[in-house]
Protein backbone atom coordinates (compact mmCIF):
# COMPACT_ATOMS: atom_id res chain seq x y z
CA UNK A 1 0.00 0.00 0.00
CA UNK A 2 1.19 3.06 -0.61
CA UNK A 3 1.00 6.17 1.67
CA UNK A 4 -0.79 9.25 -0.52
CA UNK A 5 -3.85 7.02 -1.53
CA UNK A 6 -5.28 8.49 -4.58
CA UNK A 7 -9.18 9.53 -3.66
CA UNK A 8 -11.68 6.27 -3.42
CA UNK A 9 -13.60 8.04 -6.12
CA UNK A 10 -10.67 7.43 -8.55
CA UNK A 11 -10.10 4.17 -7.58
CA UNK A 12 -13.64 2.50 -8.20
CA UNK A 13 -13.69 4.60 -11.53
CA UNK A 14 -11.07 2.98 -12.41
CA UNK A 15 -11.73 -0.37 -11.73
CA UNK A 16 -15.02 -0.60 -13.51
CA UNK A 17 -14.91 -1.48 -17.07
CA UNK A 18 -17.66 -0.23 -19.92
CA UNK A 19 -20.57 -2.19 -20.40
CA UNK A 20 -19.37 -2.45 -24.26
CA UNK A 21 -15.74 -3.54 -23.01
CA UNK A 22 -17.21 -6.48 -20.72
CA UNK A 23 -19.42 -8.25 -23.26
CA UNK A 24 -16.30 -8.15 -26.00
CA UNK A 25 -14.61 -9.81 -23.20
CA UNK A 26 -17.23 -12.50 -23.30
CA UNK A 27 -15.59 -13.67 -26.67
CA UNK A 28 -17.75 -14.72 -30.01
CA UNK A 29 -20.15 -17.00 -28.59
CA UNK A 30 -20.94 -14.16 -25.92
CA UNK A 31 -21.62 -11.69 -28.79
CA UNK A 32 -23.42 -13.62 -30.20
CA UNK A 33 -25.74 -15.08 -27.50
CA UNK A 34 -26.27 -10.93 -27.09
CA UNK A 35 -27.14 -10.58 -30.29
CA UNK A 36 -29.87 -13.35 -30.44
CA UNK A 37 -30.81 -12.18 -27.10
CA UNK A 38 -31.12 -8.68 -28.56
CA UNK A 39 -33.49 -10.09 -31.68
CA UNK A 40 -35.78 -11.98 -29.29
CA UNK A 41 -35.88 -8.80 -27.51
CA UNK A 42 -36.98 -6.87 -30.60
CA UNK A 43 -39.25 -9.68 -31.49
CA UNK A 44 -41.07 -9.50 -27.87
CA UNK A 45 -41.76 -6.17 -28.54
CA UNK A 46 -43.29 -5.61 -31.91
CA UNK A 47 -44.17 -9.73 -32.73
CA UNK A 48 -47.50 -8.74 -32.79
CA UNK A 49 -46.85 -5.98 -35.77
CA UNK A 50 -44.92 -8.54 -37.38
CA UNK A 51 -47.58 -11.37 -37.66
CA UNK A 52 -49.09 -11.92 -40.84
CA UNK A 53 -52.30 -13.45 -39.47
CA UNK A 54 -54.35 -12.89 -36.14
CA UNK A 55 -52.84 -15.09 -33.52
CA UNK A 56 -56.12 -16.12 -31.89
CA UNK A 57 -58.13 -16.85 -35.40
CA UNK A 58 -58.01 -19.88 -36.75
CA UNK A 59 -60.30 -22.12 -39.64
CA UNK A 60 -60.12 -25.87 -37.59
CA UNK A 61 -59.99 -26.95 -41.53
CA UNK A 62 -56.82 -25.98 -41.59
CA UNK A 63 -56.06 -27.91 -38.52
CA UNK A 64 -51.94 -29.05 -38.34
CA UNK A 65 -51.61 -28.23 -42.41
CA UNK A 66 -48.16 -27.50 -43.62
CA UNK A 67 -46.42 -24.39 -44.94
CA UNK A 68 -48.28 -23.01 -47.58
CA UNK A 69 -47.42 -19.78 -50.10
CA UNK A 70 -49.10 -17.09 -47.56
CA UNK A 71 -48.39 -19.32 -44.62
CA UNK A 72 -44.53 -19.89 -43.61
CA UNK A 73 -44.59 -22.58 -41.16
CA UNK A 74 -48.70 -23.91 -41.96
CA UNK A 75 -51.57 -23.97 -39.19
CA UNK A 76 -51.21 -25.02 -35.43
CA UNK A 77 -53.90 -27.95 -34.34
CA UNK A 78 -56.56 -24.80 -34.08
CA UNK A 79 -55.92 -24.02 -37.61
CA UNK A 80 -53.91 -20.48 -36.58
CA UNK A 81 -51.32 -19.51 -38.66
CA UNK A 82 -48.30 -21.21 -36.47
CA UNK A 83 -46.16 -17.87 -37.31
CA UNK A 84 -48.24 -15.44 -36.16
CA UNK A 85 -48.60 -17.40 -32.96
CA UNK A 86 -45.18 -18.02 -32.02
CA UNK A 87 -44.55 -13.98 -32.73
CA UNK A 88 -47.45 -13.47 -30.76
CA UNK A 89 -45.99 -15.97 -28.01
CA UNK A 90 -42.67 -14.42 -27.73
CA UNK A 91 -44.12 -11.50 -25.27
CA UNK A 92 -45.28 -14.04 -23.06
CA UNK A 93 -43.00 -16.22 -23.51
CA UNK A 94 -40.09 -13.24 -22.03
CA UNK A 95 -41.70 -10.97 -19.69
CA UNK A 96 -42.71 -13.41 -17.49
CA UNK A 97 -39.49 -14.32 -17.18
CA UNK A 98 -38.09 -10.84 -17.24
CA UNK A 99 -40.82 -10.14 -14.18
CA UNK A 100 -39.34 -13.14 -12.20
CA UNK A 101 -35.57 -11.60 -12.92
CA UNK A 102 -36.46 -8.43 -11.77
CA UNK A 103 -38.35 -9.26 -8.63
CA UNK A 104 -36.01 -11.76 -7.39
CA UNK A 105 -32.57 -9.71 -8.14
CA UNK A 106 -34.38 -6.98 -6.53
CA UNK A 107 -35.10 -8.48 -3.34
CA UNK A 108 -31.82 -10.90 -3.29
CA UNK A 109 -29.72 -7.71 -3.61
CA UNK A 110 -31.57 -6.33 -0.41
CA UNK A 111 -31.30 -8.93 1.64
CA UNK A 112 -27.76 -9.87 0.52
CA UNK A 113 -26.42 -6.20 1.37
CA UNK A 114 -28.42 -5.69 4.35
CA UNK A 115 -27.27 -9.18 5.72
CA UNK A 116 -23.42 -8.55 4.92
CA UNK A 117 -23.96 -4.72 6.17
CA UNK A 118 -25.45 -5.52 9.28
CA UNK A 119 -24.47 -8.91 10.43
CA UNK A 120 -25.35 -10.69 13.54
CA UNK A 121 -28.89 -11.38 14.54
CA UNK A 122 -30.34 -9.68 11.75
CA UNK A 123 -27.83 -12.16 8.95
CA UNK A 124 -29.12 -15.29 10.97
CA UNK A 125 -32.32 -14.14 10.72
CA UNK A 126 -32.05 -13.41 6.99
CA UNK A 127 -29.76 -16.92 6.24
CA UNK A 128 -32.25 -19.54 8.25
CA UNK A 129 -35.33 -17.76 6.17
CA UNK A 130 -33.81 -18.28 3.04
CA UNK A 131 -33.08 -21.64 4.39
CA UNK A 132 -36.50 -22.80 4.91
CA UNK A 133 -37.29 -21.50 1.01
CA UNK A 134 -34.24 -23.83 -0.35
CA UNK A 135 -36.58 -26.35 0.85
CA UNK A 136 -39.23 -25.12 -2.17
CA UNK A 137 -38.59 -26.15 -5.17
CA UNK A 138 -39.76 -23.71 -8.25
CA UNK A 139 -41.84 -25.42 -9.79
CA UNK A 140 -43.74 -26.61 -6.43
CA UNK A 141 -44.17 -23.18 -5.48
CA UNK A 142 -45.79 -22.45 -8.54
CA UNK A 143 -48.34 -25.36 -8.46
CA UNK A 144 -49.19 -24.61 -4.73
CA UNK A 145 -49.72 -20.64 -5.75
CA UNK A 146 -52.07 -21.77 -8.68
CA UNK A 147 -54.26 -24.18 -6.40
CA UNK A 148 -53.95 -20.70 -4.19
CA UNK A 149 -54.93 -17.83 -6.33
CA UNK A 150 -55.95 -19.92 -9.19
CA UNK A 151 -53.55 -20.88 -12.41
CA UNK A 152 -52.14 -17.63 -14.00
CA UNK A 153 -48.91 -16.28 -15.32
CA UNK A 154 -48.21 -13.64 -12.45
CA UNK A 155 -49.00 -16.26 -9.95
CA UNK A 156 -46.63 -18.60 -11.54
CA UNK A 157 -44.01 -15.45 -11.87
CA UNK A 158 -44.42 -14.26 -8.10
CA UNK A 159 -43.55 -17.93 -6.59
CA UNK A 160 -40.66 -18.42 -8.71
CA UNK A 161 -39.28 -15.38 -7.94
CA UNK A 162 -39.95 -16.17 -3.97
CA UNK A 163 -38.24 -19.66 -5.24
CA UNK A 164 -35.12 -18.02 -6.23
CA UNK A 165 -34.45 -15.31 -4.37
CA UNK A 166 -32.42 -17.57 -1.85
CA UNK A 167 -30.36 -18.49 -4.49
CA UNK A 168 -29.67 -14.95 -5.82
CA UNK A 169 -29.46 -13.95 -1.83
CA UNK A 170 -26.79 -16.37 -1.23
CA UNK A 171 -24.22 -15.63 -3.58
CA UNK A 172 -24.33 -11.77 -3.20
CA UNK A 173 -24.16 -12.40 0.71
CA UNK A 174 -20.24 -13.97 0.18
CA UNK A 175 -19.60 -10.89 -2.58
CA UNK A 176 -21.58 -8.21 -0.53
CA UNK A 177 -19.52 -9.77 2.51
CA UNK A 178 -16.02 -9.68 0.62
CA UNK A 179 -16.89 -5.98 -0.32
CA UNK A 180 -17.62 -5.01 3.07
CA UNK A 181 -14.50 -5.76 4.10
CA UNK A 182 -12.48 -3.84 1.45
CA UNK A 183 -10.77 -0.77 2.96
CA UNK A 184 -12.90 1.81 0.67
CA UNK A 185 -15.59 1.07 2.02
CA UNK A 186 -14.10 1.44 5.76
CA UNK A 187 -12.42 4.86 4.71
CA UNK A 188 -15.74 6.21 2.94
CA UNK A 189 -17.07 5.40 6.63
CA UNK A 190 -14.61 7.64 8.30
CA UNK A 191 -15.64 10.11 5.92
CA UNK A 192 -18.84 10.02 7.42
CA UNK A 193 -20.68 8.75 4.48
CA UNK A 194 -23.83 6.97 5.96
CA UNK A 195 -24.45 3.38 5.00
CA UNK A 196 -27.40 3.77 2.65
CA UNK A 197 -24.84 5.88 0.28
CA UNK A 198 -21.98 3.45 0.68
CA UNK A 199 -24.57 0.36 -0.63
CA UNK A 200 -26.37 2.13 -3.13
CA UNK A 201 -23.45 4.19 -4.67
CA UNK A 202 -20.61 2.36 -3.73
CA UNK A 203 -20.67 -1.08 -2.85
CA UNK A 204 -23.55 -2.55 -5.50
CA UNK A 205 -22.00 -0.61 -8.56
CA UNK A 206 -18.86 -2.94 -7.71
CA UNK A 207 -20.97 -5.69 -7.43
CA UNK A 208 -22.84 -4.91 -10.74
CA UNK A 209 -20.61 -7.35 -12.84
CA UNK A 210 -22.03 -10.49 -10.80
CA UNK A 211 -25.30 -9.32 -10.63
CA UNK A 212 -25.82 -8.89 -14.04
CA UNK A 213 -24.30 -12.25 -14.69
CA UNK A 214 -27.12 -14.00 -11.82
CA UNK A 215 -29.99 -11.97 -13.79
CA UNK A 216 -28.72 -13.32 -17.29
CA UNK A 217 -28.38 -16.86 -16.11
CA UNK A 218 -31.26 -16.58 -13.95
CA UNK A 219 -33.02 -15.49 -16.99
CA UNK A 220 -32.75 -19.11 -18.82
CA UNK A 221 -34.44 -21.41 -15.71
CA UNK A 222 -36.71 -18.75 -14.96
CA UNK A 223 -38.07 -18.86 -19.05
CA UNK A 224 -37.67 -22.75 -18.51
CA UNK A 225 -39.47 -23.18 -15.50
CA UNK A 226 -42.26 -20.87 -16.64
CA UNK A 227 -43.07 -22.39 -20.05
CA UNK A 228 -43.20 -25.70 -17.98
CA UNK A 229 -45.85 -24.12 -15.53
CA UNK A 230 -47.24 -23.05 -18.78
CA UNK A 231 -47.10 -26.47 -20.44
CA UNK A 232 -48.52 -28.02 -17.33
CA UNK A 233 -51.87 -25.84 -17.60
CA UNK A 234 -51.07 -23.54 -14.59
CA UNK A 235 -49.17 -20.87 -16.41
CA UNK A 236 -50.61 -18.67 -19.34
CA UNK A 237 -53.85 -19.74 -20.20
CA UNK A 238 -54.68 -20.20 -23.57
CA UNK A 239 -56.06 -18.91 -26.17
CA UNK A 240 -53.45 -16.53 -25.07
CA UNK A 241 -49.97 -17.55 -27.24
CA UNK A 242 -47.26 -18.79 -25.31
CA UNK A 243 -44.19 -20.94 -26.40
CA UNK A 244 -45.04 -23.69 -23.47
CA UNK A 245 -49.04 -23.26 -23.81
CA UNK A 246 -48.40 -23.98 -27.64
CA UNK A 247 -46.32 -26.98 -26.90
CA UNK A 248 -49.09 -28.62 -24.69
CA UNK A 249 -51.73 -27.71 -27.18
CA UNK A 250 -49.78 -28.98 -30.16
CA UNK A 251 -48.53 -32.25 -28.43
CA UNK A 252 -51.54 -33.84 -29.99
CA UNK A 253 -49.90 -33.41 -33.33
CA UNK A 254 -46.81 -35.43 -32.96
CA UNK A 255 -48.52 -38.34 -32.43
CA UNK A 256 -50.88 -37.57 -35.49
CA UNK A 257 -47.50 -37.07 -37.41
CA UNK A 258 -47.65 -33.19 -37.52
CA UNK A 259 -44.86 -32.71 -35.32
CA UNK A 260 -43.90 -28.93 -36.53
CA UNK A 261 -46.08 -26.73 -34.29
CA UNK A 262 -44.41 -28.25 -31.19
CA UNK A 263 -41.22 -28.42 -32.02
CA UNK A 264 -40.85 -25.02 -33.66
CA UNK A 265 -42.26 -23.72 -30.12
CA UNK A 266 -39.73 -25.99 -28.35
CA UNK A 267 -36.69 -25.06 -30.69
CA UNK A 268 -37.85 -21.07 -29.93
CA UNK A 269 -37.73 -22.07 -25.96
CA UNK A 270 -34.06 -23.84 -26.45
CA UNK A 271 -32.64 -21.01 -28.92
CA UNK A 272 -32.96 -18.10 -26.41
CA UNK A 273 -32.72 -20.31 -23.42
CA UNK A 274 -28.83 -21.50 -24.96
CA UNK A 275 -28.22 -17.66 -25.37
CA UNK A 276 -28.86 -16.56 -22.23
CA UNK A 277 -26.95 -19.52 -20.27
CA UNK A 278 -24.08 -18.80 -22.90
CA UNK A 279 -23.91 -15.27 -22.10
CA UNK A 280 -24.68 -15.62 -18.53
CA UNK A 281 -21.97 -18.27 -18.15
CA UNK A 282 -19.01 -16.09 -20.16
CA UNK A 283 -20.18 -13.14 -18.03
CA UNK A 284 -20.51 -14.50 -14.89
CA UNK A 285 -16.33 -16.20 -15.53
CA UNK A 286 -15.66 -12.35 -16.52
CA UNK A 287 -16.96 -11.31 -13.16
CA UNK A 288 -14.78 -13.82 -11.04
CA UNK A 289 -11.90 -12.70 -13.13
CA UNK A 290 -11.99 -9.20 -12.52
CA UNK A 291 -12.22 -10.26 -8.32
CA UNK A 292 -9.07 -11.67 -9.04
CA UNK B 1 -32.31 -28.84 11.57
CA UNK B 2 -33.84 -31.36 9.14
CA UNK B 3 -37.30 -31.69 11.33
CA UNK B 4 -37.21 -28.04 11.94
CA UNK B 5 -37.24 -27.38 7.81
CA UNK B 6 -40.01 -29.68 7.94
CA UNK B 7 -41.96 -28.38 10.31
CA UNK B 8 -41.82 -24.98 8.83
CA UNK B 9 -42.44 -26.15 5.33
CA UNK B 10 -45.69 -27.99 6.62
CA UNK B 11 -46.63 -25.00 8.21
CA UNK B 12 -46.24 -22.95 4.90
CA UNK B 13 -48.48 -25.44 3.00
CA UNK B 14 -51.09 -25.99 5.21
CA UNK B 15 -51.29 -22.08 5.71
CA UNK B 16 -51.26 -21.07 2.04
CA UNK B 17 -54.06 -23.40 1.21
CA UNK B 18 -56.31 -22.33 4.87
CA UNK B 19 -55.92 -18.60 3.36
CA UNK B 20 -56.67 -19.61 -0.01
CA UNK B 21 -59.92 -18.05 -1.57
CA UNK B 22 -63.08 -20.24 -1.73
CA UNK B 23 -65.13 -21.97 0.58
CA UNK B 24 -64.47 -25.82 0.98
CA UNK B 25 -68.45 -26.45 1.78
CA UNK B 26 -68.93 -24.94 -1.81
CA UNK B 27 -66.31 -27.80 -3.16
CA UNK B 28 -67.65 -30.46 -1.26
CA UNK B 29 -71.23 -30.04 -2.47
CA UNK B 30 -70.47 -29.30 -6.09
CA UNK B 31 -71.97 -25.71 -5.84
CA UNK B 32 -75.06 -27.25 -4.63
CA UNK B 33 -77.02 -25.06 -2.09
CA UNK B 34 -77.36 -27.88 0.99
CA UNK B 35 -79.50 -28.52 3.64
CA UNK B 36 -78.20 -26.83 6.97
CA UNK B 37 -77.72 -30.28 8.57
CA UNK B 38 -75.54 -31.60 6.31
CA UNK B 39 -73.30 -28.31 6.17
CA UNK B 40 -73.11 -28.96 10.13
CA UNK B 41 -71.71 -32.72 9.26
CA UNK B 42 -68.97 -31.65 7.09
CA UNK B 43 -67.84 -28.91 8.75
CA UNK B 44 -67.62 -31.38 11.95
CA UNK B 45 -66.38 -34.11 9.77
CA UNK B 46 -63.49 -31.72 7.86
CA UNK B 47 -62.69 -29.69 11.16
CA UNK B 48 -63.93 -26.10 9.50
CA UNK B 49 -65.27 -24.26 12.57
CA UNK B 50 -62.09 -25.10 14.67
CA UNK B 51 -59.14 -22.40 15.10
CA UNK B 52 -56.50 -22.56 12.59
CA UNK B 53 -54.12 -23.73 14.69
CA UNK B 54 -56.28 -26.32 15.83
CA UNK B 55 -56.56 -27.65 12.49
CA UNK B 56 -52.95 -27.49 11.87
CA UNK B 57 -51.87 -29.34 14.81
CA UNK B 58 -54.68 -32.22 13.73
CA UNK B 59 -53.54 -32.06 10.08
CA UNK B 60 -49.82 -32.53 11.44
CA UNK B 61 -50.82 -34.99 13.83
CA UNK B 62 -52.40 -37.07 11.17
CA UNK B 63 -49.88 -36.64 8.87
CA UNK B 64 -47.07 -37.90 11.74
CA UNK B 65 -49.62 -41.37 11.51
CA UNK B 66 -49.63 -41.67 7.33
CA UNK B 67 -52.85 -39.65 7.46
CA UNK B 68 -53.14 -37.17 5.14
CA UNK B 69 -56.77 -36.10 5.27
CA UNK B 70 -59.57 -37.29 2.70
CA UNK B 71 -59.86 -36.54 -1.10
CA UNK B 72 -62.88 -33.96 -1.57
CA UNK B 73 -62.82 -34.78 -5.18
CA UNK B 74 -62.14 -38.80 -5.02
CA UNK B 75 -64.02 -39.04 -1.26
CA UNK B 76 -60.61 -41.49 -0.47
CA UNK B 77 -57.91 -41.38 2.08
CA UNK B 78 -55.21 -39.35 0.36
CA UNK B 79 -52.75 -41.55 2.15
CA UNK B 80 -53.86 -44.46 -0.09
CA UNK B 81 -54.03 -41.87 -3.06
CA UNK B 82 -50.65 -41.24 -2.56
CA UNK B 83 -49.45 -44.80 -2.04
CA UNK B 84 -50.84 -45.97 -5.24
CA UNK B 85 -48.40 -42.84 -7.12
CA UNK B 86 -45.49 -42.77 -5.33
CA UNK B 87 -43.87 -45.95 -7.34
CA UNK B 88 -44.13 -44.22 -10.07
CA UNK B 89 -42.57 -41.09 -9.53
CA UNK B 90 -40.14 -42.93 -7.27
CA UNK B 91 -39.16 -45.51 -10.49
CA UNK B 92 -39.34 -42.44 -12.77
CA UNK B 93 -36.70 -40.03 -10.66
CA UNK B 94 -34.33 -42.97 -9.50
CA UNK B 95 -34.01 -43.80 -13.31
CA UNK B 96 -32.87 -40.54 -14.42
CA UNK B 97 -30.63 -40.03 -11.27
CA UNK B 98 -28.67 -42.77 -12.27
CA UNK B 99 -28.96 -41.93 -16.01
CA UNK B 100 -27.47 -38.44 -14.75
CA UNK B 101 -24.52 -39.93 -12.42
CA UNK B 102 -23.32 -42.35 -15.02
CA UNK B 103 -23.36 -41.06 -18.10
CA UNK B 104 -23.28 -37.25 -17.04
CA UNK B 105 -20.23 -37.54 -14.93
CA UNK B 106 -18.86 -40.38 -17.55
CA UNK B 107 -18.89 -37.73 -20.20
CA UNK B 108 -17.33 -34.86 -17.47
CA UNK B 109 -14.50 -37.11 -16.49
CA UNK B 110 -13.99 -37.91 -20.45
CA UNK B 111 -13.80 -34.73 -21.45
CA UNK B 112 -12.04 -33.36 -18.90
CA UNK B 113 -8.97 -35.84 -19.19
CA UNK B 114 -9.02 -35.78 -22.60
CA UNK B 115 -7.92 -32.60 -24.83
CA UNK B 116 -9.39 -32.78 -28.27
CA UNK B 117 -11.98 -33.91 -30.29
CA UNK B 118 -14.53 -35.74 -27.50
CA UNK B 119 -13.33 -32.72 -25.12
CA UNK B 120 -15.08 -30.18 -27.84
CA UNK B 121 -18.09 -32.28 -29.03
CA UNK B 122 -19.11 -33.29 -25.45
CA UNK B 123 -18.86 -29.34 -24.83
CA UNK B 124 -20.59 -27.81 -27.80
CA UNK B 125 -23.66 -31.03 -27.15
CA UNK B 126 -23.67 -30.21 -23.54
CA UNK B 127 -24.14 -26.52 -24.14
CA UNK B 128 -27.02 -27.00 -26.10
CA UNK B 129 -28.21 -30.14 -24.61
CA UNK B 130 -28.30 -28.05 -21.02
CA UNK B 131 -30.92 -25.59 -22.24
CA UNK B 132 -33.50 -27.91 -23.29
CA UNK B 133 -36.65 -28.38 -21.29
CA UNK B 134 -37.99 -31.62 -20.42
CA UNK B 135 -41.26 -30.71 -21.79
CA UNK B 136 -39.64 -30.42 -25.03
CA UNK B 137 -37.28 -33.47 -25.10
CA UNK B 138 -40.16 -35.58 -23.93
CA UNK B 139 -42.03 -34.17 -27.93
CA UNK B 140 -38.62 -34.40 -29.59
CA UNK B 141 -38.16 -38.44 -28.03
CA UNK B 142 -41.89 -38.99 -28.27
CA UNK B 143 -41.49 -38.30 -32.08
CA UNK B 144 -38.26 -40.06 -32.94
CA UNK B 145 -38.83 -43.40 -30.69
CA UNK B 146 -42.58 -43.77 -30.52
CA UNK B 147 -44.27 -42.05 -33.72
CA UNK B 148 -40.99 -42.78 -36.20
CA UNK B 149 -39.40 -45.96 -34.91
CA UNK B 150 -41.73 -47.09 -32.84
CA UNK B 151 -39.50 -48.73 -30.50
CA UNK B 152 -40.95 -47.41 -27.36
CA UNK B 153 -44.10 -46.16 -25.99
CA UNK B 154 -45.58 -42.58 -25.81
CA UNK B 155 -47.57 -43.47 -23.29
CA UNK B 156 -48.97 -45.21 -19.87
CA UNK B 157 -46.47 -46.77 -16.73
CA UNK B 158 -46.29 -50.64 -17.74
CA UNK B 159 -47.01 -53.22 -15.43
CA UNK B 160 -44.38 -55.60 -13.82
CA UNK B 161 -40.40 -54.82 -13.39
CA UNK B 162 -39.21 -54.62 -17.13
CA UNK B 163 -42.62 -53.09 -18.30
CA UNK B 164 -42.14 -50.29 -16.12
CA UNK B 165 -38.65 -49.60 -17.40
CA UNK B 166 -39.48 -49.88 -21.01
CA UNK B 167 -42.59 -47.60 -20.23
CA UNK B 168 -39.93 -45.05 -17.91
CA UNK B 169 -37.31 -44.76 -20.87
CA UNK B 170 -38.49 -42.26 -22.40
CA UNK B 171 -39.10 -40.22 -19.84
CA UNK B 172 -36.38 -40.79 -17.64
CA UNK B 173 -34.16 -39.65 -20.69
CA UNK B 174 -36.72 -36.55 -21.18
CA UNK B 175 -36.27 -36.03 -17.13
CA UNK B 176 -32.45 -36.55 -17.02
CA UNK B 177 -31.14 -34.47 -20.45
CA UNK B 178 -30.48 -31.22 -19.12
CA UNK B 179 -29.19 -32.10 -15.47
CA UNK B 180 -27.09 -34.78 -17.48
CA UNK B 181 -25.62 -31.90 -19.82
CA UNK B 182 -25.03 -29.48 -16.42
CA UNK B 183 -23.63 -32.38 -14.26
CA UNK B 184 -21.67 -33.31 -17.18
CA UNK B 185 -20.18 -29.56 -17.59
CA UNK B 186 -19.29 -29.20 -14.00
CA UNK B 187 -17.64 -32.17 -13.98
CA UNK B 188 -15.24 -31.57 -16.63
CA UNK B 189 -14.36 -27.79 -15.38
CA UNK B 190 -13.82 -29.62 -12.26
CA UNK B 191 -11.59 -32.62 -13.32
CA UNK B 192 -9.64 -29.55 -15.50
CA UNK B 193 -8.92 -27.30 -12.48
CA UNK B 194 -7.83 -29.33 -9.97
CA UNK B 195 -5.10 -30.76 -12.80
CA UNK B 196 -4.01 -26.95 -12.67
CA UNK B 197 -3.52 -27.12 -9.53
CA UNK B 198 0.01 -26.64 -7.83
CA UNK B 199 -0.06 -29.70 -6.23
CA UNK B 200 -0.88 -31.25 -9.26
CA UNK B 201 1.51 -30.27 -11.42
CA UNK B 202 4.28 -31.19 -8.68
CA UNK B 203 2.97 -34.67 -8.60
CA UNK B 204 3.09 -34.92 -12.23
CA UNK B 205 6.59 -33.75 -12.32
CA UNK B 206 7.62 -35.84 -9.63
CA UNK B 207 7.20 -38.36 -12.40
CA UNK B 208 3.79 -40.01 -10.12
CA UNK B 209 2.29 -42.39 -12.59
CA UNK B 210 -1.31 -41.07 -14.56
CA UNK B 211 -3.57 -43.11 -12.87
CA UNK B 212 -2.66 -42.89 -9.43
CA UNK B 213 -2.18 -38.57 -9.98
CA UNK B 214 -6.01 -38.81 -11.56
CA UNK B 215 -7.41 -40.96 -8.91
CA UNK B 216 -5.47 -39.83 -5.91
CA UNK B 217 -5.00 -35.63 -6.51
CA UNK B 218 -7.12 -34.85 -9.35
CA UNK B 219 -10.66 -36.79 -8.63
CA UNK B 220 -10.66 -36.40 -4.98
CA UNK B 221 -10.72 -33.13 -5.26
CA UNK B 222 -12.69 -32.54 -8.05
CA UNK B 223 -15.60 -35.01 -6.34
CA UNK B 224 -16.53 -32.18 -4.34
CA UNK B 225 -18.41 -29.84 -6.63
CA UNK B 226 -19.15 -32.78 -8.20
CA UNK B 227 -21.22 -33.74 -5.75
CA UNK B 228 -22.49 -30.37 -5.26
CA UNK B 229 -23.81 -30.37 -8.86
CA UNK B 230 -25.33 -34.09 -8.90
CA UNK B 231 -27.05 -33.19 -5.23
CA UNK B 232 -28.89 -30.41 -6.75
CA UNK B 233 -29.83 -31.53 -10.27
CA UNK B 234 -30.93 -34.80 -8.53
CA UNK B 235 -33.32 -33.29 -6.25
CA UNK B 236 -34.70 -30.82 -8.87
CA UNK B 237 -36.29 -33.65 -10.42
CA UNK B 238 -38.58 -34.33 -7.80
CA UNK B 239 -40.74 -31.69 -8.85
CA UNK B 240 -39.71 -31.47 -12.44
CA UNK B 241 -41.08 -35.21 -12.63
CA UNK B 242 -44.60 -33.80 -12.49
CA UNK B 243 -43.86 -32.16 -16.34
CA UNK B 244 -42.49 -35.58 -17.91
CA UNK B 245 -45.10 -37.47 -15.91
CA UNK B 246 -47.78 -35.13 -17.77
CA UNK B 247 -45.84 -35.41 -21.09
CA UNK B 248 -45.83 -39.22 -21.08
CA UNK B 249 -48.92 -39.37 -19.16
CA UNK B 250 -48.15 -41.41 -16.04
CA UNK B 251 -49.72 -41.66 -12.85
CA UNK B 252 -47.31 -40.21 -10.71
CA UNK B 253 -47.42 -37.91 -7.42
CA UNK B 254 -46.67 -34.84 -9.83
CA UNK B 255 -49.14 -34.88 -12.44
CA UNK B 256 -52.13 -36.04 -9.92
CA UNK B 257 -50.59 -32.69 -7.96
CA UNK B 258 -50.67 -30.71 -11.06
CA UNK B 259 -54.88 -31.63 -11.66
CA UNK B 260 -55.66 -31.83 -7.85
CA UNK B 261 -54.37 -27.96 -7.84
CA UNK B 262 -56.50 -27.14 -11.00
CA UNK B 263 -59.96 -28.96 -9.25
CA UNK B 264 -58.86 -27.49 -5.56
CA UNK B 265 -58.53 -30.81 -4.15
CA UNK B 266 -56.76 -28.88 -1.41
CA UNK B 267 -56.03 -32.34 1.37
CA UNK B 268 -54.20 -34.06 -1.77
CA UNK B 269 -52.40 -30.61 -2.67
CA UNK B 270 -51.04 -30.61 1.20
CA UNK B 271 -50.21 -34.32 1.01
CA UNK B 272 -48.31 -34.38 -2.22
CA UNK B 273 -46.31 -31.15 -1.30
CA UNK B 274 -45.49 -31.72 1.98
CA UNK B 275 -44.19 -35.78 0.38
CA UNK B 276 -42.32 -33.73 -2.26
CA UNK B 277 -40.66 -30.73 0.05
CA UNK B 278 -39.72 -34.34 2.61
CA UNK B 279 -38.13 -36.01 -0.80
CA UNK B 280 -36.51 -32.65 -1.57
CA UNK B 281 -34.81 -31.78 2.01
CA UNK B 282 -34.37 -35.51 3.05
CA UNK B 283 -31.90 -35.52 -0.68
CA UNK B 284 -30.11 -32.53 0.41
CA UNK B 285 -29.29 -33.95 4.06
CA UNK B 286 -28.08 -37.31 2.03
CA UNK B 287 -25.48 -34.79 -0.30
CA UNK B 288 -24.20 -33.23 3.36
CA UNK B 289 -23.41 -36.90 4.69
CA UNK B 290 -21.80 -37.44 1.74
CA UNK B 291 -19.50 -34.34 1.81
CA UNK B 292 -18.22 -35.19 5.10
CA UNK B 293 -17.85 -38.66 3.69
CA UNK B 294 -15.44 -37.05 0.59
CA UNK B 295 -13.94 -33.91 2.54
CA UNK B 296 -12.79 -34.89 6.49
CA UNK B 297 -12.54 -31.21 6.72
CA UNK B 298 -16.26 -30.87 6.95
CA UNK B 299 -18.01 -31.18 9.50
CA UNK B 300 -21.73 -32.48 9.73
CA UNK B 301 -24.25 -29.43 9.55
CA UNK B 302 -21.72 -26.71 7.43
CA UNK B 303 -22.13 -26.98 4.24
CA UNK B 304 -19.15 -26.94 1.80
CA UNK B 305 -19.57 -23.53 -0.37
Amino acid sequence: MSTAAPPVEAVAAVERRSWLALLRATGAAGVASAVAIAIAAFVAAFGPLLAPDSPYLGQLSSSYVGPTGGHLLGFDGQGRDLLSRLLGGARTSLVGPLTVVVICILAGTVLAVSAAWKRGTYDAFVSSGLDVLFAFPGILLAILAAAVFGAGLVAASLALAVAYTPYVARVLRGAALRERSQQYVAALEVQGASAFSICLRHLIPNMLPLIVAQATILFGYAMVDLAAISFLGLGVQPPNPDWGVMIAENQSGVVQGYPLAALAAGICIVIVVVAFNILGERLYDQAQAERR
Amino acid sequence: MLVATLVVSSFVIFSALYLAPGNPIAVLSGGRTLPAESIKVLEARYHLNDPFITQYWLWLKGVAHGDFGISIALRENVSTLIASRIGTTAALVLYASLLILVIGIGLGLAAGLRRGFLDTSVLAVTAVSAAIPSFVAAIVLILLFSVKLTLFPSLGDGQGLFGTIYHLTLPAVALAISSLAIVARVTRASVREEFGREHVQTAVSRGIPYRQLVRRHVLRNAAIPITTISGITVASLIAIAAVVERAFGLNGLGAYLVSAANSKDFAVVQGISLVLVTAFVVVNVLVDVLYAILDPRVSLGSRAQ
